[in-house]
């Protein structure tokens, strides 16, 4: 029973937080690390807010007085010294986790490029003869790094893929790098994040994380 | 003299006439901080509307409610309704009725400026509500990034509508922040030290001075972006070298302060009703000053926050992160000193304490989301998602609604003399409060699965279909509760029983009026030596109504306010202010008609308004003064104090300087924009620099500084009673000033490239233009003080015209030397 109970519920959790467009249910390692900051920061949260309900409760329960409390209690130890030492440690941590996620040379790089109309994606690959032109389709070899470089024909639009990595503006007159990487082969959902006018909301487009095989294939311009 | 007879002669002096003609002429703060209140809650409504227009859209999936034309009005109206019509007006009506009252004050210290900034905010606000109901409203999201508000993408007059409708509601929020600021700084019962200030006053005062200093960038990018939408001078434009990435530092330089500038007014309520509620003195008044400061100081350090994913180095996004953590420093600090001062106490839950706890449960929530959003990584995947859509209703719901809604409770006998039951507040709490976490509690994970901000539908296969469907009827529940305050308010003002004076027995100023409050608030000024004088002195209020404080004797028709030294309350003067005008609406319709000439492009038609309202401010500041000194009059208690046009240091000089405090914040903007074009856009260098130049340069310099000494002589000369030289040393500094336009403008026309052609002449040309607006003003004000000197309203004792005029000379020199430093070095540099 309480087994069952046990696997019910991290499965019902996870099956809530699935979807093709959820940042919690990650399909690469940037995008892995912040779901884990985040249920980490969740779970920080929640016992801040218990803490405040709990104090505010006691101040309308207490019955018996013991005098005023000071304000070193209150303002020392609660107002300044606990968040103070909470925030370095987050500050600290997600600092590390950031330098983590942003784009460096490393081996195994593929550079691809994209750019933002309104309202579609057009991307460069490389292939083995020049580059590789699509529309609305991104593909990237799966369990290597790829590193996006964004820019815009228009207005200002976002590249966001979920499940792989957080988002990047795309800015009209400036190139932004994001670095993806997808830790399977698959089909992963994107879409523009910057309100960017009219057709915004159909703004979308696909990533294909090919398999070793599949990349050498698209490469040479073989099939999708 | 009675307390019946002083009561009906204070009346006579203050109040206005009945009906339309009193609507149009009242200056008083009670009546215009009323109509703020009331105006503000009418756009809450029109907002809140919007809202539910929005949530049903986005109830279920593939909707066809509206289309997506439609709904990208509805959120940038809801968004730019409840921001700028909603929240500030609302605190700025809180303060404008309760400010003079806490401090022991009768009126605030520019009465016809309220009234201006009153209108202003009437009519811009009627602009943009106009163009809703015409269909043709703003529609590129309430912070307007560029490209996307250009004209290339954005042709119709929506943008238009946006730009300068907000501009001319920010004349106001300009106007309110002066007055707030001189009026507290100023305008105290005397013997009030700084440090013995109602908190709500503290509150007030830091708001008002981030205020100063927060919508300057936003006016100027405001105006630099309207000004390439109409004459194409491409500041944001990447091809000619603009940058679309500088509208959004200037935006959020203001936009995020102004998150602030909205929590802090609320929090100051919550300072003031929390401790009357626990039946005790609020814990660590200093510990809260600080952290107001602390607060206000980190809030300018922030703004790149909103700005992580857009390609910033991270080093950097790293300082900008950890600033946006601290802040919650000071927000903790505030917090449990309120906690704390509920353990000291014997809270007791009635209604406003209803609402503060709600306050308390999720503006707590919104703080630690918004501690999560400061970090990097996070905000990278959270950023543009309806996370950030729950996290920022957290925040301005939870720390603005629920307190202002307490404080409505805890004020609404003040308001109207009449007291009320719970039931139906307490029902009206509840449907706010689940109604609320039902639609924004859900939404964190809505935005975590995926669904972006401002997107007008969904796929079912998304899986947000039941989050969405069970926030928007939590939003409807949350608009049934609003729907039952405002039934309840309105049974209060016209149904309820009449209560006593003072009826939660509170220790603030406020309070010591008789409710609801006569026109001239107290029929004597108190001294106070405590912070809560009618704890200190509970026989006050009846003191002060029979005649026992300052200047309990109406004399001239004056409307009477003491002016004290700012720190320490001591006695500086008698101010009179100025009463019942047409000249404010006026003045404000004039301006309407500027921004209405601009906004249908007919800018041939642009000058005649201009004009008027130059002609308009000229009457206004000459309707008031003097021509005989009276000397130092009695105030009562034996002593006696001048009038402040023969005191130095009068009201009108502050507000000027607190004036050129916004001006000067917003040339640092500009001089930002400057830099920040040449070394982040792309496509410089310009294909074309500044080509000579200097000798009109250096005219223009001299003749400014020319205009400065000879202001200073002018003053001088005044001082030492020497009524000619000064006439003649006022119109010399006109002169100048006119001869220093003439050469600006010449040095841009000459030397300058054309400010189409690329971003660089673009700035230069608007460097150029500020300086010759403010070469224009100094000439303005050094030929009114000519006028002055010539009416003989200017004396060695009244010495008010020439000072300002000298103040703003001095700026306008100041100024333009930095223009000309800035426009002139790239000819020289390499």
């Amino acid at each position: 029973m309480l087994h069952a109970l046990g696997t019910a519920v991290p499965a019902l959790v996870a099956g809530g937080c699935s979807g093709p467009l959820s940042t919690l249910d990650s399909a690469g390692p940037a995008a892995r690390d912040v779901a884990t900051l985040w249920w980490a920061m969740l779970a920080g949260a929640t016992l801040l807010t218990l803490l405040v309900v709990a104090l505010l409760a006691l101040a309308f329960l207490r019955r018996a007085r013991q005098g005023e409390t000071g304000a070193a209690l209150w303002i020392g130890w609660l107002g300044l010294a606990m968040p103070g030492v909470v925030l370095l440690a987050l500050l600290g941590s997600a600092l590390v986790l950031g330098e983590r996620m942003i784009a460096r040379s490393e081996p195994g790089l593929v550079v691809v490029e994209a750019t933002g109309h309104q309202w579609f994606w057009d991307f460069r690959q490389p292939g083995a003869e020049g580059a590789i032109a699509t529309r609305d389709v991104l593909h990237i070899p799966a369990g290597r790094p790829v590193h996006v470089r964004i820019a815009a024909a228009d207005v200002i639009h976002g590249f966001w893929v979920p499940r792989l990595a957080g988002k990047m503006d795309a800015i009209p007159g400036h190139v932004n790098v994001l670095r993806i990487e997808a830790a399977q082969p698959g089909v992963f959902e994107g879409q523009c994040a910057e309100f960017c006018g009219l057709d915004h909301t159909g703004h979308r487009f696909r990533v294909i994380a090919h398999d070793e095989a599949g990349w050498a294939a698209f490469q040479r311009g073989e099939g999708p | 003299m009675n307390a019946l007879r002083r009561h009906r002669a204070l009346t006579a002096i203050w109040g206005a006439p009945r009906g339309w003609r009193g609507t149009i002429v009242s200056v008083n703060h009670s009546d215009i901080g009323r109509r703020f209140i009331l105006a503000a809650f009418a756009f809450f409504a029109i907002g809140g509307v919007l809202a539910m227009m929005i949530r049903a859209q986005l109830a279920t999936p593939g909707s066809a409610f509206v289309g997506p034309d439609i709904y990208n009005q509805l959120f940038t109206m809801h968004g730019s309704i409840m921001m700028f019509l909603f929240a500030i007006p609302m605190f700025e009506g809180l303060a404008l009725y309760l400010l003079p009252k806490m401090l022991g004050s009768r009126d605030m210290a520019f009465p016809r400026l309220s009234a201006f900034g009153w209108w202003c905010y009437l009519f811009g606000g009627s602009i943009l509500i106009a163009a809703l109901a015409m269909g043709v409203a703003p529609d590129g999201g309430w912070f307007m990034y560029t490209p996307l508000s250009s004209r290339a993408y954005s042709p119709g007059i929506n943008a238009d509508v946006w730009l300068l409708g907000i501009t001319f509601v920010e004349i106001s929020a300009i106007a309110a922040a002066v007055e707030i600021t001189v009026s507290i700084l100023k305008l105290r019962a005397p013997g009030m030290r700084l440090d013995q200030m109602p908190l709500f006053a503290w509150y007030m005062l830091i708001t008002a001075l981030m205020m100063i200093v927060a919508f300057p960038p936003l006016i100027l990018g405001s105006i630099l972006l309207e000004v390439e939408r109409a004459f194409d001078w491409p500041f944001f434009d990447p091809a000619r070298g603009g940058s679309p990435l500088l509208w959004q530092h200037l935006f959020w330089l203001f936009g995020h302060p102004e998150v602030y500038i909205i929590f802090l007014p609320a929090a100051g309520v919550i300072s003031t009703v929390l401790p009357v509620m626990a039946r005790t003195r609020i814990l660590g008044y200093g510990w809260i000053v600080a952290a107001l400061l602390a607060m206000a100081f980190l809030s300018f350090g922030l703004w790149v926050h909103h700005m992580f994913a857009t390609g910033i180095p991270h080093m950097a996004l790293g300082f900008f992160s950890a600033a946006s953590a601290l802040v919650a420093i000071p927000t903790a600090v505030q917090v449990f000193a309120w906690i704390g001062t509920l353990w000291n106490g014997r809270p007791e839950l009635k209604l406003p304490m209803l609402y503060l706890l709600g306050f308390f449960l999720i503006f707590v929530i919104g703080g630690l989301t918004g501690v999560m959003l400061a970090m990097v990584p996070f905000d990278w995947q959270a950023h543009d998602t309806h996370f950030v859509v729950a996290h920022l209703h957290y925040v301005l719901v939870g720390g603005f609604v629920f307190p202002m809604m307490a404080g409505a409770y805890y004020w609404l006998p003040h308001f109207t003399g009449r007291a009320r039951g719970g039931a139906l507040g307490s029902a009206a709490f509840w449907l706010v409060f689940l109604g609320f976490n039902l639609t924004f509690f859900l939404m964190h994970l809505t935005g975590l699965l995926g669904m972006r901000r401002r997107v007008h539908t969904y796929s079912e296969e998304m899986g947000w279909t039941w989050l969405n469907l069970l926030s928007s009827m939590g939003s409807f529940v949350m608009a049934f509760g609003f729907a039952l305050f405002a039934l309840d308010v309105a049974l209060q003002i016209f149904w309820s029983r009449r209560t006593r004076r003072n009826p939660w027995s509170a220790g603030t100023l406020e309070w010591a009026s008789p409710i609801p409050t006569p026109a001239y608030n107290i029929a004597s000024l108190p001294h106070v030596g405590d912070r809560e004088p009618l704890a200190a002195q509970p026989a006050l209020a009846l003191k002060l109504a029979r005649g026992e404080g300052y200047l309990a004797e109406p004399r001239h028709g004056w409307r009477e306010a003491m002016a004290v030294e700012s720190t320490t309350g001591a006695i500086d003067h008698i101010v009179v202010l100025p009463g019942n005008t047409r000249l404010p609406i006026v003045t404000a319709a004039m301006t309407g008609g500027f921004f209405l000439s601009l906004l249908f492009g007919f800018y041939w038609l642009a000058p005649v308004p201009l004009a008027l309202v130059v002609v308009l401010a000229w009457r206004w500041a000459s309707v008031l003064g003097h021509r005989e000194d009276f000397g130092p009059l009695p105030i009562g208690h034996g002593q006696t104090a001048p009038i402040h046009r023969e005191a130095a240091g009068a009201p009108g000089w502050w507000g000027s300087a607190f004036l050129l405090v916004a001006d000067g914040t917003l040339l640092a903007s500009l001089l930002f924009g400057y830099a920040f074009l040449w070394v982040v856009a792309p496509n410089w260098p310009p294909p074309a620099r500044i080509d000579g130049g200097f000798l009109l340069g250096l005219t223009a310099a001299a003749a400014s500084l020319a205009g400065v000494g000879l202001a200073r002589r002018g003053l001088a000369a005044a001082e030492a009673r020497a009524p000619i030289a000064a006439g003649r040393a006022a119109a010399g500094a006109a002169a100048a000033q006119a001869v220093c336009i003439v050469a600006l403008l010449s040095l841009g026309v000459t030397a300058l490239p054309a400010p189409e052609t690329h971003a660089y002449a673009a700035a230069g040309w608007a460097l150029l233009v500020y300086a010759a607006l403010h070469a224009a003003i100094a000439l303005l004000c050094t030929a009114f003080a000519g006028a002055r000197i010539a009416s003989g309203h200017v004396s060695g004792t009244r010495l008010l015209e020439p000072s300002v005029a000298r103040l703003f000379s001095d700026y306008s020199g100041a100024a333009t030397l930095i223009v000309l430093v800035c426009v002139l070095a790239p000819a020289i540099a390499p």
